[in-house]
């Protein structure tokens, strides 16, 4: 008989959180110190959602997503989680840009980027305080109808260049374009600018293990290998979860699932008003990534060539040719020994933005000489910069988004949620039934690591005023439906 | 509670929110965020501890008023004067 992965799971919880991607984890963490019992369910057998890893034969550990937040991260951590999560994140001082356009290496700070606009680039100090001053004052609340390639325009007016140097990074933190609202791309950029990137040392694996080890110190319950088939839902009142053929009662679900799949396919269309999922058709998804994994040989070297290195060999920076499956723009992410101290390894992973439709479709011979066309072209690239790559290789495979999907169940395999309005449709899910919460990558800056757990805390706040509001208030509600 | 237990109450919470920072030169007439490396996250955590600590819900439209030390106690005080501190 199969195991039983919910054994010893209680029939009830004041609240199922549907995931584990950071946005949940945190969520969940939050949740049981505020005194809440929180179950989390993950299909997976890791918990983590795109913050993961996987091990190889010959010792190999290859890290997904972990190269390249904010100094934000550091507080988040010190505040939901603990004080040793947060004294593990370490600086990458090495940030590498090489293209036809400029080449140079920045440790990618306010102070740093000034200096390089002024002497690479010759921008003016006058246009680079004020717009370094404008990105800055952005917020969640400014106009939306600028666009980043109009704020760009208005800065740096017929400066392609100047906008590879500022879009780039940001495409492959968030997946933001220049076509998307500007605020989206000034608060994410204003936070990396604030003091640079940053990375956890130990990897994603101890991370996790670190996180995990406190979310059972709080009591929650983690039940890996469940998937959520339904979300109960009755007179547009959430009731619990089904899960692996059974069902949990749950005063509150908190869904780190996919905004578009929670709506759809998890609580279903009959539950929600006309009005709401004519606002949730317009929500669109992110696009997808390709990554090559390349874990080096026991006992092989490879000189510091910088932490991130965004590359391309395309004349000119356009949105759009990021995704494209021949595209020559990507970014490597170089894993030296000191991200696991003690192991002395060294990994290599290879980023670049993708379209679902471009590898779904296809058979499969036509899928693997896709795959293997992506790895040559990978090699290739980073021969420049790592010459004898080649003899050093003790592992090398890549993920598409296929792979993507198959992991995270997110619709299109996509990498960072929704565009901007599915932050809106993300709040507004528990008007629409009541204790049904959703955190995870939403409306581009809510997306990467300190989007996701920051925007798992706000939920989380708005779980818990819910679940205050039935623990102390029942009678006035009565008398409130009553009138 | 009295003002005075009402401003400590408030000092206790951000304290417990922001270990790092020094607040005993605390401006109350000041905005906090000025005088402290605060951001939207830690007013945040602020609503939530009043809620948890006294049960005391914050509408989002009343947020601002967080604004400073005085400005808390001005708006919670009228909300906690009943409210009897365990001794």
């Amino acid at each position: 008989m199969a195991k039983d992965w919910l054994k010893g799971a209680k029939s009830a919880y004041d609240t199922i959180v549907v995931g584990s991607g950071l946005a949940g984890l945190t969520a969940a963490n939050k949740l049981a110190k505020l005194g809440h019992q929180v179950l989390i369910l993950e299909h997976h057998y890791n918990l983590g959602g795109l913050a993961t890893w996987f091990k190889r034969k010959g010792g190999h550990i290859l890290d997904i997503s972990l190269h390249g937040f904010p100094i934000g991260m550091v507080k988040t951590c010190r505040k939901y989680w603990t004080r040793e999560i947060s004294e593990s994140i370490i600086r990458l001082k090495n940030i590498r840009f090489d293209n036809p356009q400029f080449s140079f290496l920045t440790s990618f700070d306010k102070a740093d980027f000034t200096r390089v606009m002024k002497d690479q680039f010759g921008i003016l100090q006058k246009t680079i305080d004020d717009f370094f001053k404008t990105v800055r004052a952005m917020n969640f609340y400014d106009d939306l109808s600028m666009t980043t390639r109009e704020l760009f325009e208005q800065f740096f007016p017929g400066r392609n260049d100047v906008h590879r140097l500022l879009m780039e990074p940001i495409t492959y933190a968030n997946g933001s374009t220049l076509d998307d609202p500007a605020i989206t791309y000034g608060i994410v950029f204003a936070n990396f600018m604030d003091k640079g990137v940053y990375t956890f040392q130990g990897g994603t694996d101890q991370l996790i293990k670190k996180m995990k080890k406190e979310l059972l110190k709080n009591g929650v319950d983690i039940r890996n290998h469940c998937m959520v088939e339904k979300v109960l839902v009755e007179d547009r009142t959430v009731v619990g979860v089904r899960t692996n053929g059974r069902e949990i009662h749950a005063k509150t679900v908190l869904s780190n699932s996919n905004l578009l799949s929670t709506i759809h396919k998890l609580t279903g269309d009959e539950h929600f008003s006309k009005e709401f999922l004519e606002e949730v058709s317009k929500v669109r998804l992110n696009d997808s990534s390709c990554q090559v994994y390349i874990g080096i040989k026991k006992g092989e070297k490879i000189e510091n060539v910088g932490d991130l290195l965004f590359t391309s060999q395309e004349e000119e920076f356009k949105s759009e040719s990021l995704l494209e499956p021949e595209t020559t723009s990507r970014t490597f992410s170089f894993y030296y020994p000191e991200i696991r101290p003690g192991a002395n390894r060294y990994s290599i992973v290879s980023s670049t933005n993708a379209r679902f439709k471009d590898w779904a479709n296809l058979s499969r011979a036509e899928y693997e000489k896709k795959k293997d066309r992506l790895i040559e072209k990978t090699l290739k690239a980073l021969e420049k910069y790592v010459p004898d790559i080649r003899q050093k290789i003790g592992h090398l495979e890549a993920s598409t988004p296929l792979t993507f999907k198959r992991y995270t169940k997110h619709p299109g395999g996509a990498s960072f949620g929704t565009k901007f309005e599915g932050l809106q449709v993300s709040r507004n899910l528990p008007k629409q039934i009541a204790g049904l919460f959703h955190a995870g990558s939403v409306g581009i800056i809510m997306s990467g690591w300190l989007g996701a757990a920051n925007y798992g805390v706000i939920v989380a706040n708005e779980v818990d005023k819910f679940l205050h509001h039935l623990q102390h208030q029942p009678e006035t509600e009565l008398e409130t439906a009553n009138v | 509670m009295t003002r005075d237990q009402v401003r400590q109450a408030v000092l206790d919470i951000i304290i417990d929110i922001a270990p790092d920072e020094d607040f005993s030169a605390i401006k109350d007439e000041e905005n906090l965020r000025d005088q402290f490396d605060l951001d939207s996250m830690d007013f945040l955590d602020i609503v939530m501890e009043l809620r948890k600590r006294f049960n005391l819900e914050v509408p989002e439209k009343d947020y601002p008023e967080l604004i400073s030390m005085a400005s808390s106690v001005e708006y919670l005080f009228p909300r906690l004067k009943d409210w009897k501190l365990a001794s």
